[in-house]
């Protein structure tokens, strides 16, 4: 293969993304522009352009900046990770948000617990289960779907919930920490992430980065990973060819759980500190949308991350200095994802090839859901 | 009489440099069934596109009727009469074939409301004028492929089309449904329509057509009436070469028995039961073939046999062993290669490298995998694996890092059996080996089939050619309604007395 061609291949691959970004910040500015006109303030055109240089100058403007941005960035690589792995499979890992409080709350319980202990154990212990518990949550959905065809997206979005309101019931009557007016779970202690350098950037965004090209050589230089994406891409040919797709999905799935569970560890213990009852979990659905936007590949799940943490890192700033709401980088995110899925609109307006082979992460969706093909090959000869 | 269809000098250079069509003369007259016969990817489908307005051609005319015309798009074709007959159907499943027939031209009553009775009737009035033995309100998924494609041909001659085209159209037919068709076309052409016919086996051209165009590289290299030419003489204009239609083996030399199947019984997906209590042996060093029309449960026979698919009871053993409780991969492990019917559904993952797919079988074993668990891929063991079997069994592709998806049918097919025919190989599965495949590759892949009985292989063939099944084999075994009726030594294998087996399950 030509270099011309390979990077015209490259450039097929990040185009849609990269333009839905650029087509989301302009209908958003749209918005902003004609939100402007029902303020005191009156009709500003110019409003988005001081916006979004805020914005930036919050996501990168200063060092403190950019650790806010690498700090909301971590969860998202590990929750982007944990989709993108299950999209290989072929599954659609909607339960991030439920792997996400999972790890959250073992790690929180764990710290707590080895709050006085010698720190690196600590924090050690306290990730392990966090990642545990995320595979727990992982493997559920995994089981079930390989042992009866339960389809993973409904499981998963089921589970969410069940995961939610169990950890609510189990703080508040289990773990709850005496001497507070509220239920949550005690101090974590030794068991907080250190951090590294500057106000905040702690230890976690280190282990998201090396789970990073971890899982990319899993997926490219293991018989593991081989049978992953086998079965994500062609899972009739997987069975044919003696793979057992119902192995891979449940082990697929725990791993993704694992990975969720560790972006709720490390969310836990680097900066919520303790774990109460109705705490965010946003990092679930936006994970999902940094494995889209990130192409499912590891780099771009970073990317993506990145992205995606800036917008919430300097949206405070937006908000301060131009009175422009946070709310915007809802609307932003749901555009970028509502053109990613549109991808079609979006090769049509600029012109773009799709790139060659490989499936997309829209087919992924859409295929995974009642395909007989699937069907059939997920069930084992009885 | 005027050409219904003439096109002149028509020339197609891809971006790609490819050549698809280099000045291709082709014409059909009314009435006339006129065979287009070439290799996979010698430019057929290339020139019906450009009839059918799906590709411009760089240079040459089109005339219909005598008259010059220029083709925007497949709309535009029809208009004129065209009418196209794919080889995937283009069919709603859940639809009836009065709805798929009446699709975009639907006949509505007052308030735009479709008229469904008026509908029905007049597409049951034009399947028996065809001769059709089709219901209006049938959905296209309860039907045979074979009564699926006369609802394409429906379609085509609903809409007005004069001159059909129809591309590789027994490619997915039984023997059965292959004649019925021939005689459809034979009773169009009659009514005076122009038929093309596209194809690359030479005993359907020789058969159906009143003239046969060979096409080779995108060129026009002959064209023959089929009286005065020879299957040989066809198979060489459109190779190239000299090919050997009849495959040249020695003896069998039978040793001990590899696959030895008891009272085996298989349900199929539905849970009746299609294999119905079989016993066979499979010897080493021999061919068994299986004949049958298509659905008397060879599929499942096949299926039980490499284990996608449980036994309801029997038992088999290779090499003495039960493995009718074994997975797949205990399967393989012992020696059990296969080759699917679906080489695109369920030999290959189309999206992966050539590399990739030559290992699917064998990834996780010495030399492919190493480490503890065996656990690492040995990319350049892989590699080094893929550039000796693309040399040794000459599958065309530019590279081995190529996706799988770029190569012609018949190179897809050359990849599964590079991957299958391993050295330690005991007992070879194949199902359909050559469907759709033009005659190099068919005789490529027979020659390794005899090899690969000479070194001392089993080998169990299923075959909707019956042909084929009657030329490779040294045992045939007749299948009937999931059982078989009737085994026998190749020599005494009769055409006549095999076929009648099949039709009736019974020799008188």
């Amino acid at each position: 293969m030509t270099l011309a061609r390979r990077t015209l291949d490259g450039w097929r691959l990040v185009a849609v993304p990269a333009l839905s970004i650029l087509l989301a910040l302009a209908l958003a500015a749209a918005v902003i522009v004609v939100s402007s006109a029902f303020t005191p303030g009156g009709l500003d055109v110019l409003l988005p352009v001081r916006a979004y240089s805020s914005l930036a100058a919050g996501a990168f403007g200063s060092p403190t900046a950019i650790g806010n941005t690498l700090v909301g960035a971590a969860p998202l690589v590990l929750g982007g990770l944990s989709v993108a792995l299950a999209f290989k499979a072929g599954l659609f890992n909607i339960g991030v948000a439920g792997q996400f409080l999972a790890g959250a709350f073992a790690a929180a319980v764990m710290g707590a617990w080895a709050a006085a202990a010698f720190a690196p154990l600590a924090v050690a212990a306290a990730l392990i289960a966090g990642a545990v518990a995320g595979g727990v949550i992982g493997f559920i959905p995994g089981f079930l779907k390989a042992r009866t065809g339960a389809h993973e997206v409904v499981t998963t979005i089921m589970l969410n919930n069940a995961a939610a309101l169990l950890l609510t019931w189990a703080v508040t009557d289990l773990v709850r920490a005496p001497g507070f007016s509220f239920p949550r779970t005690g101090d974590i202690g030794n068991a907080a992430l250190p951090v590294l350098a500057g106000r905040n950037l702690h230890l976690g965004i280190l282990l998201a980065l090396i789970a990073v090209p971890a899982v990319a050589w899993m997926l490219d230089r293991t018989t593991i990973g081989f049978e992953i994406r086998s079965v994500g891409a062609n899972p009739v040919a997987a069975r044919y060819s003696g793979m057992r797709p119902v192995l891979v999905t449940a082990l697929t799935m725990t791993l993704a759980g694992v990975l969720g569970g560790m972006a709720g560890a490390i969310q836990m213990l680097g900066v919520i500190g303790f774990y109460a009852p109705g705490i965010t979990a946003s990092v679930g659905f936006d994970s999902i949308a940094v494995a889209l936007v990130g192409r499912s590949d590891p780099v771009g799940v970073v990317l993506a991350a990145v992205l995606f943490g800036a917008f919430r890192a300097g949206a405070p700033l937006m908000q301060i200095e131009t009175s422009v709401p946070v709310e915007v980088i809802d609307i932003i995110q749901a555009l970028v994802i509502l053109f990613l899925a549109a991808d079609v609109l979006v090769r049509r307006v600029f012109r773009i090839r799709r790139a060659r082979g490989g499936l997309g992460e829209p087919e992924t969706v859409t295929r995974s859901w009642s395909s007989p093909e699937v069907a059939t090959a997920a069930a084992e000869p009885r | 009489m005027a050409a219904a269809l003439a096109m002149r000098g028509v020339t197609k250079r891809y971006a790609t440099g490819t050549l698809a069509n280099e000045a291709v003369d082709f014409d059909v007259r009314p009435g006339e069934i006129h065979a287009l016969l070439g290799e996979n990817g010698a430019g057929k489908s290339t020139l019906m596109n450009i009839l059918y307005g799906l590709v411009a051609p760089d240079s040459g005319e089109i005339a219909i009727d005598g008259l010059p015309v220029t083709i925007a798009d497949p709309a535009d074709a029809i208009a004129r009469g065209i009418g196209m007959v794919h080889q995937h159907f283009m069919l709603v499943p859940v639809l009836t074939v009065a709805e798929n027939v009446m699709l975009g031209r639907e006949i509505v009553g007052p308030a735009q409301i479709v008229d469904r009775t008026e509908g029905g009737r007049r597409v049951r009035a034009l399947a028996e004028r065809l001769g059709f033995d089709l219901r209006p309100d049938a959905r296209i998924e309860q039907l045979s492929v074979g009564q699926q494609q006369r609802v394409e041909i429906l379609k085509a001659v609903y809409r007005g089309a004069r001159i059909l085209v129809l591309d590789e159209p027994t490619a997915v037919l039984t023997p059965q449904e292959t004649s019925e068709i021939f005689a459809v076309l034979r009773r169009l052409a009659g009514e005076g329509a122009a038929i093309v016919f596209i194809s690359h086996k030479l005993d359907e051209v020789q058969a159906v057509a009143d003239r046969i165009t060979v096409i080779r590289r995108g060129r026009v290299v002959g064209e023959r009436r089929p009286g005065q030419t020879t299957t040989s003489e066809l198979a060489e204009l459109m190779v190239g070469r000299t090919v050997s239609l009849r495959v040249d083996r020695g003896r069998s030399r039978a040793g001990d028995a590899r696959l030895e199947i008891r009272a085996l019984r298989v349900a199929d997906g539905r849970g009746h039961e299609a294999v119905r209590s079989v016993d066979l042996v499979v010897r080493s060093g021999e061919i068994l073939g299986i004949a049958g029309v298509a659905g008397n449960g060879q599929e499942q026979l096949v299926e039980a046999i490499v284990g996608l698919r449980r036994a309801t009871s029997g038992t088999m053993r290779i090499d003495g062993r039960d493995v009718t409780k074994g997975s797949i991969r205990q399967r393989r492990d012992r020696g059990l290669a296969y080759v699917p019917a679906d080489r695109q559904r369920a030999g290959l993952v189309l999206s992966f490298p050539v590399y990739d797919n030559l290992v699917l079988t064998r990834y996780d074993h010495a030399p492919f995998a190493r480490g503890f668990g065996r656990i690492l891929r040995d990319r350049s063991a892989i590699q080094a694996s893929a550039r000796r079997l693309i040399e040794r069994f000459d599958v065309r592709t530019s590279s081995a890092a190529v996706d799988a998806g770029t190569l012609s049918g018949g190179n897809q097919q050359k990849l599964i059996v590079a991957r299958e025919f391993r050295a330690d190989l005991r007992l070879l599965v194949l199902d359909q080996p050559t469907r759709g495949l033009d005659v190099g590759s068919i005789e490529f892949i027979h020659r390794q089939v005899v090899a690969q009985r000479d070194e001392g292989a089993a080998i169990l063939l299923v075959s909707a050619e019956l042909d084929e099944v009657l030329q490779l084999s040294d045992r045939v075994a007749v299948m009937y309604r999931g059982r078989i009726v009737g085994t026998f030594a190749a020599a005494d294998a009769g055409r006549d007395r095999v076929g009648r087996l099949m039709a009736t399950g019974s020799a008188t």
